[in-house]
């Protein structure tokens, strides 16, 4: 067994012999570390949670004491080595220990740097009482318990250590002034505007921030009384932290004639130069003239460094990195790439700033790729700038979509850039790293995620997203979702088999189909599919079984938060009279509706009916139901046209009433939302329609279809530009029967409408180029001919209870009939 | 324990449609039963744990029934959510002279409604 050595405990020298035994290094090394802390090893990075208390510290351990054990490693933790003998390759420890090597690998990162300022250290107790650095969990724990019990402390540095430090301090209630040398904060990442902006949002927090502001001197002779200024100001304090930057810690590695010069010089494999048994890795090192103070680097190079330890990969090299941060510093959000500020006289920046909400984006961008990003305040572009700044992706030529995410089709954000904390499902609260867990727990189709979280079961307009993230996070091995093409989760075939199947087989009602198609087995889950879809195609001879139904289709109006229902009597093209108005005001008095509202739709909304109530107020309204609930055809919403609207070149209020007269309370896949609007000014929302007319100068109407407003915003593609009204009604006819008969469940025309193309639709339906168009026509017309306003079942219910209450019922004076065993 | 089971007759079987369900006031709970396609009966508490749906609303199978607010499922047999929520209340049920009867725990009722024996008459 060869011996492996290895000088620091941080995070880059655990993570080195991670990468190391991953390459089978435990059969091939005795593994000896030391490390200066007594612990484990644990994230640096989270030492500032620990600071706020927003983690404790068991959370931020990355490898406990026994995992060295399960290892075979022995770490040898509170003990500092402090000489390297690289000729008798033995390295000796402060506990008088030798021990001997065949590989080195020194990790002995970083330490504080703390600038020259009189009266920091105490002449006998090293720093004054009172005056911490922030690097290690003993000095949080130290600047915890001072914190607890003094009021004001100095924090000086305003980089990212200091702004943590200073954010987490404020928990225990001291005031904190923080105190930097140069002009802007965090002036090392972030161009000076960007760090005013940053300083406007932490002084926000109650921090008070000091620029430009040299600090000479402690002042206290036992205990920190102030600090004192270069220009003469005293602040007065009584804890001070010093949080002014790292340097590496190189003082063993230069004491034992290693090449050392910012840092130790470490070659493409991570070797020590001139050294053929010594590495290095982490913040130690200087690697082509670079050092890093970041965590991402230190992986690569860990890798690089275990690849050639263990000879796994002898040609493995380490080229540098491009650092890239992204972070959360004090409560706000950062992020930065690259250069801060334009280099050349044709280098491209881009530049947004609104220092009132605390938010700036910038890019610098140099022969079309991007070389600098900076992000503050809203970090919600860094997944593609990453990308685009590590790989040089080609960038879009809007450069403002850079910073934003317009209207319209964006470029699809890719599943791998998005943060874990990402929320995906905004409806259901469901987050990537929910996504990615349910996967990596071993599902691993679309449905079945969805399933598992309810992603994507709310609007559904994040499924794609979804869908994305489960394929990258099951890495390529996504099982074909068999039922993803299935028309209901329950029967197994597509829409056109399953209508075959069930015409072939005459099956006119829900049971019959999981009979004859599914083995029997019924599925909750299919059951409204098959209502809309049997509905669609039997018409009259459909055989209703009412469990079938959703709640909405049962009672024909639509379920609320609290279990009542709203209201929505047809208002064709949104017109009505004073007599419909006035019965309207009866009724929401005579049943005391909660509220009264108007639609999107044009119509009037009465919620917080109660369900027992629906029978009655449907025959106090006289009005037909205006399938507000359904996914059916729901409303014509029109504009006033040309009737008294002085631009208006078409009657759209006439031709609204009367498609709305004819395709009243269609089934469909999806809503069928529809307008009419009596000129290009689209006073009736037409072009985000599910089909939208148009009038147009001449007496001609546009016909849109594909358009949507909703959780998805889409403008309808043109299908068909016409001469009269009728023709308007054929076409619409043609289109929503087509749109019934071959869209999946619950796919709006948004969808369908791109799936199928509108080349293809003007094809089939206004060109008629496969003698689809009659029997389109005539079916419609059989639909339209089988339609019954379904509130007249207010006189008379389709089955006992129809209208009873579901909610909690107030407990009735009943009689037990039993009591006692009956087993 | 069916030693402290009080039952109460609820309403006829007839009255609840094949495929559907009706809540029924049980004691001081409301209880959602359900008549499956097979004629069997399902009893499970009425309001969903998760937002207060009315369960009697939902659509079910032989299985699970589904709330309808949010559509959340919910084993039937055994009311344990299959969506991460808490589960339902099961009760015993069964149908004696074309009457449907629902059980509930005693022990529960006097907890629930202490001191309201004169409309449950808990003995």
């Amino acid at each position: 067994m060869e011996r492996l050595v290895v000088i620091g405990n941080g995070m880059a020298g655990a993570r080195a012999v991670e990468e190391i035994l991953e390459r089978g290094g435990r059969d091939r090394f005795t593994i000896t570390m030391f490390g200066e802390e007594p612990y484990g090893n644990y994230n640096r990075i989270l030492l500032s949670n620990v600071l706020s208390g927003v983690e404790d510290e068991a959370g931020i351990f990355l490898n406990s004491l026994p995992w060295y054990e399960e290892n075979g490693i022995a770490l040898r933790a509170g003990v500092r080595v402090e000489r390297i003998d690289r000729f008798a390759r033995v390295v000796r420890a402060d506990d008088g220990s030798i021990t001997p090597y065949d590989t080195l690998v020194i990790a002995t990162g970083s330490r504080p740097y703390v600038p020259p300022i009189e009266g920091m250290h105490h002449p006998r107790r090293g720093y004054h009482q009172g005056v911490f650095t922030f690097r290690t969990i003993d000095d949080t724990r130290a600047m915890i318990r001072y914190a607890r019990d003094h009021e004001r402390v100095v924090v000086i540095g305003g980089g990212l250590l200091g702004l943590e430090a200073a954010r987490g301090l404020q928990q225990y209630g001291v005031q904190v002034t923080l105190l930097h040398s140069a002009a802007t904060l965090m002036n090392a990442q972030l161009d000076a505007q960007a760090g005013t902006i940053l300083r406007r949002s932490v002084e926000h927090l109650g921090i008070t921030v000091e620029v430009g502001a040299r600090t000479a001197a402690v002042v206290g002779k036992d205990r920190v009384e102030g600090v004192r200024l270069a220009d003469g100001r005293a602040i007065p304090c009584d804890m001070v932290v010093v949080a002014a930057g790292i340097r590496p810690n190189v003082e063993v590695a230069a004491l034992s004639g290693l090449p050392v010069e910012r840092a130790i010089l470490v070659d493409d494999h991570m070797r020590v130069l001139d050294e053929p048994h010594i590495y290095a890795v982490g913040e130690c090192v200087q690697h082509r003239g670079q050092t890093y103070g970041l965590v991402a680097p230190l992986w690569e190079q860990a890798k690089v460094l275990a690849d050639q330890v263990t000879g796994r990969d002898r040609t493995a090299a380490y080229h540098g990195s491009r650092t890239a941060t992204k972070l959360k510093v004090a409560g706000v959000d950062v992020a930065a790439m690259g250069l801060t500020t334009p280099e050349h006289d044709d280098d491209e920046f881009v530049v947004f700033a609104e220092p009132r909400r605390g938010v700036y984006k910038s890019v610098i961008i140099r022969d079309d790729r991007l070389i600098g990003a900076t992000l503050l305040g809203d970090v919600s572009k860094v997944g593609f700038l990453m990308q685009a700044f590590d790989r040089g992706l080609p960038l879009p030529e809007e450069r403002v979509r850079l910073l934003f995410d317009l209207g319209g089709p964006a470029a699809e954000e890719s599943a791998a850039e998005l943060d874990d904390g990402a929320q995906v499902c905004n409806c259901n609260g469901v987050s990537k790293g929910a996504l990615v867990s349910t996967v990596h727990s071993g599902v691993k189709t679309l449905g079945g995620v969805m399933d598992a979280t309810r992603a994507g079961k709310g609007c559904g307009s994040c499924k794609s997203l979804v869908a994305q993230i489960v394929e990258w996070a099951a890495g390529g091995a996504v099982e074909e979702d068999p039922s993803a093409t299935w028309y209901v989760p329950g029967v197994p075939m597509d829409k056109p088999a399953l209508m075959a199947a069930i015409r072939a087989k005459g099956l006119k009602s829900v049971s019959a189909v999981f009979d004859a198609l599914a083995g029997g087995r019924e599925d909750a889950k299919s059951k409204m599919g098959l209502v809309s879809l049997l509905r669609m195609m039997w018409g009259e001879e459909y055989q209703d079984e009412r469990g079938a139904r959703f709640i909405n289709d049962r009672v024909h109006a639509n379920i609320q938060r609290d279990g009542t229902f709203s209201v929505v009597p047809q208002m064709k093209g949104g017109v009505t009279t004073p007599a419909q108005l006035r019965r309207i005001a009866d009724v929401a008095d005579k049943y005391q509706v909660p509220m009264v509202k108007l639609t999107g739709g044009q119509r009037i909304d009465l919620l917080g009916i109660r369900k027992e109530d629906l029978p009655k107020v449907w025959a106090d309204l006289d009005m037909p139901s205006g399938y507000a609930y359904g996914k059916s055809m729901r409303t014509v919403k029109t504009c006033v046209g040309s009737e008294f609207c002085r631009f208006g070149v078409g009657d759209s209020t006439a031709l609204g009433i009367a498609i709305e007269s004819r395709f009243q309370g269609l089934e469909s896949p999806g809503k069928m939302k529809l307008a009419v609007t009596g000129c290009p000014r689209n006073c009736a929302e037409a072009y985000v329609k599910d089909l939208g007319v148009v009038a147009v100068d001449g007496g001609r109407w546009e016909i849109y279809v594909g358009g949507a407003a909703g959780a998805h915003v889409r403008k309808g593609d043109l299908l068909a530009t016409v001469d009269s009204p009728d023709e308007v009604i054929t076409l619409t006819g043609r289109f929503l029967q087509y749109y019934r008969e071959n869209a999946n469940w619950l796919e709006r025309t948004y969808s369908f409408v791109p799936r199928v193309g509108i080349g293809r639709l003007r094809a089939l339906l206004v060109d008629d180029s496969e003698g689809l168009a009659t029997g389109l026509e005539e079916r419609m017309t059989a639909a339209v001919a089988a339609y019954k306003d379904p509130w007249k079942e207010g006189a008379d219910p389709a089955t006992p209870g129809q209208f009873r209450t579901a909610l909690p019922l107030l407990p009735l004076p009943r009689v037990p009939v039993r009591e006692g065993g009956q087993a | 324990m069916t030693a402290n089971l009080v039952e109460y007759r609820v309403g006829a079987v007839a009255e609840l449609p094949v495929g559907e369900a009706r809540a029924y006031a049980v004691g001081a709970d409301t209880v959602a039963v359900f008549r499956l396609r097979d004629g069997s009966l399902r009893a499970v508490s009425a309001i969903c744990p998760h937002a207060g749906g009315p369960i009697a609303d939902g659509i079910a199978d032989a299985e699970v029934v589904i709330c309808p607010l949010h559509q959340h499922a919910f084993d039937l047999a055994t009311g344990c959510s299959q969506t991460g929520q808490p589960p339902l209340t099961v009760y015993p049920v069964r149908v004696d002279e074309g009457e449907l009867v629902v059980g509930v725990p005693a022990a529960a009722i006097s907890n629930l409604v202490p001191g309201a024996g004169s409309t449950t008459g808990v003995a």
